[in-house]
């Protein structure tokens, strides 16, 4: 399928959707405003739960924030509809901040429980406030006017709900494919990645959150005017529940999955409710059973939702390989044979053990520098005081003549320390290309405005760019659109190389690059990363308990072993040092 | 407010979290056993209130259909499952399991009829009949075929399976409320605090329940195949436990407190349908207070939020709920900051 044909199929969906109207009857008009209203919660759901990793039950309650206010504005204040527009979206858009700054750093399921908490606190409020008519609610809300027509009309209000859908779905798209999106894409699967990117999760999580409580807002504000009438029962935890629902039903994965899943549940429920009562006399109560059911049913057996299911059938769409553009700009690198990192007496205790202690030395600019010992020795400790993971108990750490001893993890990476996993860290689900593209994030700018207005195209150029001369230049520049968790081990780490190279550090440390490798995986490993040096001088800092790798590569050698630095040396003196050899092989022979 | 007013505040308080205990601490059973949050505990007690009023009015509870129906789809999950894996073997175990002793149990409620109004006990004795089988039955039909689940996904299933429960109460029980007898008119008087005689019942059964547990878990092999279990599932399998099995006793406990729970309040307040979701949240703070693994947290914690709901409704009672759940996040962040986990098990 190529774009022409998606360009062909968007535009009969478009032109579906604008003569709907004409040649279906009121209730289905009805119907349709019902799903484009509760589509544009569940495509807020996708993204910050699907894609952010942030599961809610409670979007109903920013749905009602909003429509409380603007059923407020507009009837005790006596304010325009697009005035409550206004406030809802901005109180909305408030009490989603306030909320997702105290909640957004509890982890898994402690963060879902929290919105089941403040959803419940919410929605109780509604329906106990003398000011917002108690459980009778609020009537006689006046229409939305657009000039001097009135949107009274199922049809009228019809074409406003379903232009804000689409408009919104077109910025959720663009918005994934940009700077922040792919940060946001990123972190399913835990902060460590995250931050030693440069990224800051706490803060794409905030935007995620407070985006999708916006998307609620519009969501409430266009319910609110379309029903003339609220009360606190569609606020409930139980509608929160049918969002989220929406949203697995239809697809996690993609924000069009939102939509399809406020179709389906929509029309599900339409039908239950018509055709329940021919079956059982009790209708009305069966139907949340039914329900029930049949999501239980559906999450046992199709937890992925509708979407992955119908892409199976689709033709997939080849993306062109990235053009050239101009470079991004490059970091100005230290004077070879400087001093680039000093690490000063730096200790780490874990309890009663001490896992580093008072550990000196330094690398200089341009060098690859091993850091080895045997198992427990403390190299991994070592390795993660550097980037920021750990804090050290005391000593001090400079890079680049900045004290980061206490620095956070992301701004570590900002200031040009980039790093591997020794248990390989990508997302297996994006492509090649775009794991290398995160690497980028500290060298870049876009941000959530830039991103889904596509303001950025010319930086997003010179990132896929730039990601695509560094899959060349590590050898993986055949396939760029092939899934990451497609790849080999070997191939892994190098990918893992060619993002931290992404971010044009000054110091890449790799932590174990030739565990789980073979042997002549291990010598092209060395090749890449003696060519790396060589070409860009990019100090490069090894750990590694290999010592035939670390041999033939590195410049200088630490030793460590117990937590406490052994010897330091060229590599043939360390070699022949008898401690080494008793530490690494139990006494010289 | 005078000492007066906040001694029976703090009474009144200490009984409602009491009957949050009961419920808590099931939960928290259940969550460290098999990874699920078991959200419906409430309605479990609710329904065991409801079967308690209708046995008084002499009516054949509409918790029998229910187990009924309960057993029918849990056999035939099982059933299906055995055959699918050609252990037929195992079916005539699964059926009695499954299908003849919640059958059975039913039974012995519906030919007993005629002797409801004799003793209260026994009516109690029948409602728990009634009751336990619920959970281990949702356990097999719900929960098994995704074991293996993220602790987010069983927590979305929990939600909506307690939104169903809530419609199937509403089927089998009817919208009206119910208050049952109170078990015992005595009233003690202590100084200037009356102590009703069902407040102290509910305490004390509150002790003696968490009393057992404690016992169960620190002094019979099946505690500790429970406690192994919730500590690491794998390790426990390979010492030759099941964590199926594991699991149904879990359940069978939890729905047994959660049982006792539900008679204990009904004298007391009344009962709906659908009261369970607000009972099952009330104690789940409690739960979550002890960090959803540890027991006298979640003892101290279900106590604490009885006396606060308490003291909440004297001020204000229309906002109680809100300040109750308002009070979770910032229990919740000191919990995360309190305990230290790996938050690398989510990788995709």
């Amino acid at each position: 399928m190529s774009r022409l044909h998606l360009s062909i199929a968007m535009a009969a969906a478009l032109a579906a959707l604008f003569a709907a109207p004409m040649l279906l009857g009121t209730f289905s008009i009805t119907l349709l405003n019902y799903i484009g209203i509760y589509a544009l919660v569940a495509i807020g759901l996708v993204l910050m739960s699907g894609i952010g990793g942030i599961v809610s039950f409670g979007q109903a309650a920013f749905v009602g924030v909003a429509a409380y206010t603007t059923a407020w504005v507009t009837t005790v204040a006596g304010g325009s509809p697009w005035l409550g527009l206004l406030l809802g979206l901005v109180l909305t858009c408030g009490v989603a901040l306030f909320l997702g700054l105290i909640t957004l750093r509890l982890q898994g399921h402690f963060l879902s429980l929290s919105t089941i908490a403040w959803g419940l606190a919410i929605g109780f409020l509604f329906g106990n406030m003398e000011s917002l008519g108690k459980h009778s609610g609020i009537s006689s809300i006046p229409p939305i006017s657009i000039g001097s027509v009135d949107l009274v009309q199922s049809w009228q209000i019809y074409y406003l709900i379903w232009a804000i859908v689409c408009v919104s779905l077109l910025l959720v798209y663009n918005l994934l494919n940009s700077r922040l999106g792919r940060a946001m894409r990123t972190l399913r699967g835990g902060n460590t990645l995250v931050e030693s990117l440069g990224i800051n999760a706490f803060r794409v999580k905030v935007i995620c959150f407070v985006f999708a409580a916006f998307l609620a807002g519009l969501s409430g504000w266009l319910y609110a005017h379309m029903s003339r009438f609220i009360s606190p029962t569609p606020f409930e935890p139980i509608m929160g529940i049918e969002y989220l629902m929406m949203s697995i039903v239809g697809g996690m994965g993609s924000p069009i999955g939102g939509v399809l899943g406020a179709a389906i549940i929509t029309l599900l429920k339409n039908g239950i409710q018509d055709y329940l009562h021919l079956l059982v006399e009790a209708a009305g109560q069966l139907e949340i059973v039914a329900f029930g059911v049949l999501f239980i049913i559906f999450l046992q057996y199709a937890r992925e939702g509708i979407l992955p299911r119908i892409r199976g059938f689709l033709p997939k769409i080849t993306p062109s390989r990235p053009i050239t553009a101009d470079p991004l700009p490059v970091r100005s690198k230290p004077e070879p044979g400087s001093e680039l990192l000093n690490v000063d007496r730096v200790e780490r205790r874990f309890g009663g053990l001490i896992a580093v202690n008072q550990v000196t030395f330094d690398v200089k600019a341009g060098e690859i520098l091993g850091l080895i010992g045997p198992n427990g020795a403390g190299k991994s400790t070592m390795f993660n005081l550097l980037t920021g993971a750990l804090m050290a108990s005391s000593g001090s750490i400079r890079f680049a003549e900045e004290e980061i001893t206490r620095k956070q993890q992301s701004t570590i990476a900002r200031l040009g320390i980039a790093r591997t996993f020794q248990h390989v860290k990508l997302r297996p689900r994006m492509s090649l290309l775009e794991n290398v593209m995160l690497g980028t994030h500290p060298r870049t700018r876009s941000g959530l405005l830039r991103g889904a207005l596509r303001l950025n195209r010319h930086e997003e150029a010179q990132v896929r760019h730039e990601a695509m001369r560094q899959l060349e230049r590590v050898g993986l520049g055949d396939k760029p659109y092939e899934l990451a968790g497609n790849l080999s081990l070997g191939d892994q780490r190098v990918l893992e190389i060619a993002r931290a190279l992404a971010a044009d550090p000054i110091l890449l440390v790799l932590d174990e690059p030739a565990a789980g490798l073979r042997r002549h995986e291990k010598q092209r490993l060395s090749a890449l990363l003696k060519a790396l040096n060589a070409e860009d001088k990019t100090t490069i800092m090894i750990v590694e308990h290999d010592m035939e790798f670390v041999m033939g590569l590195v410049s200088r050698i630490v030793v460590m072993d117990f937590g406490e630095k052994l010897c330091e040396g060229l590599p043939a003196e360390v070699r022949d040092d008898p401690r080494v050899q008793e530490a690494y092989l139990g006494g010289t022979a | 407010m005078d000492l007066n007013i906040a001694s029976i505040l703090a009474i009144d308080g200490l009984a409602s979290g009491a009957i949050y205990v009961l419920i808590a601490v099931g939960t928290v059973l259940i969550f460290t056993v098999t990874r699920v949050v078991f959200v419906p505990f409430g309605d479990i007690a609710a329904f065991a209130a409801l079967t308690l009023a209708a046995l008084e009015a002499q009516t054949l509870p509409g918790t029998g259909g229910m187990v009924v129906l309960l057993a029918c789809l849990a056999t035939a999950a099982e059933t299906v499952s055995l055959l699918r894996h050609g252990r037929r073997r195992e079916i005539p175990g699964a059926l009695t399991y499954y299908l003849a002793l919640p059958l059975v149990l039913v039974g012995i409620v519906w030919l007993a009829k005629p002797i409801y109004s004799e003793s209260m006990w026994l009516r109690i004795l029948f409602t728990l009949m009634l009751v336990v089988p619920i959970a281990p039955l949702l356990d097999r039909i719900v929960y098994r075929p995704i074991a293996d689940a993220s602790v987010l996904l069983l927590l979305i299933v929990s939600m909506a399976l307690h939104f169903t429960l809530v419609g199937v109460g509403l089927v089998f029980f009817g919208p009206e409320g119910v208050r049952t007898q109170p078990m015992t008119n005595t009233v003690l008087e202590l100084g200037p605090i009356l102590l009703t005689g069902q407040t102290l019942i509910i305490m004390v059964a509150a002790i003696v329940f968490s009393a057992m547990l404690y016992f169960f878990f620190d002094y019979t092999l099946t505690g500790k195949s429970l406690r192994a279990t919730a500590v690491n599932r794998t390790g426990a399998r390979l010492m030759g436990i099941r964590p199926e099995r594991s699991g149904a006793i879990a359940y069978i406990i939890g729905s047994l407190m959660a049982g006792v729970s539900g008679i204990l309040i009904a004298p007391v307040n009344t009962i709906f349908y659908d009261t369970g979701f607000l009972l099952g949240l009330r104690a789940f703070v409690g739960a979550i207070i002890g960090g959803m693994v540890s027991y006298p947290g979640t003892v101290a914690g279900a106590l604490f939020v009885g006396v606060l709901e308490s003291f909440a409704a004297f001020y204000n009672s229309a906002l109680r709920d809100v300040i109750v759940f308002s009070l979770l996040i910032p229990i919740l962040i000191w919990r995360s900051i309190a305990s230290f986990h790996h938050e690398e098990h989510d990788e995709e």
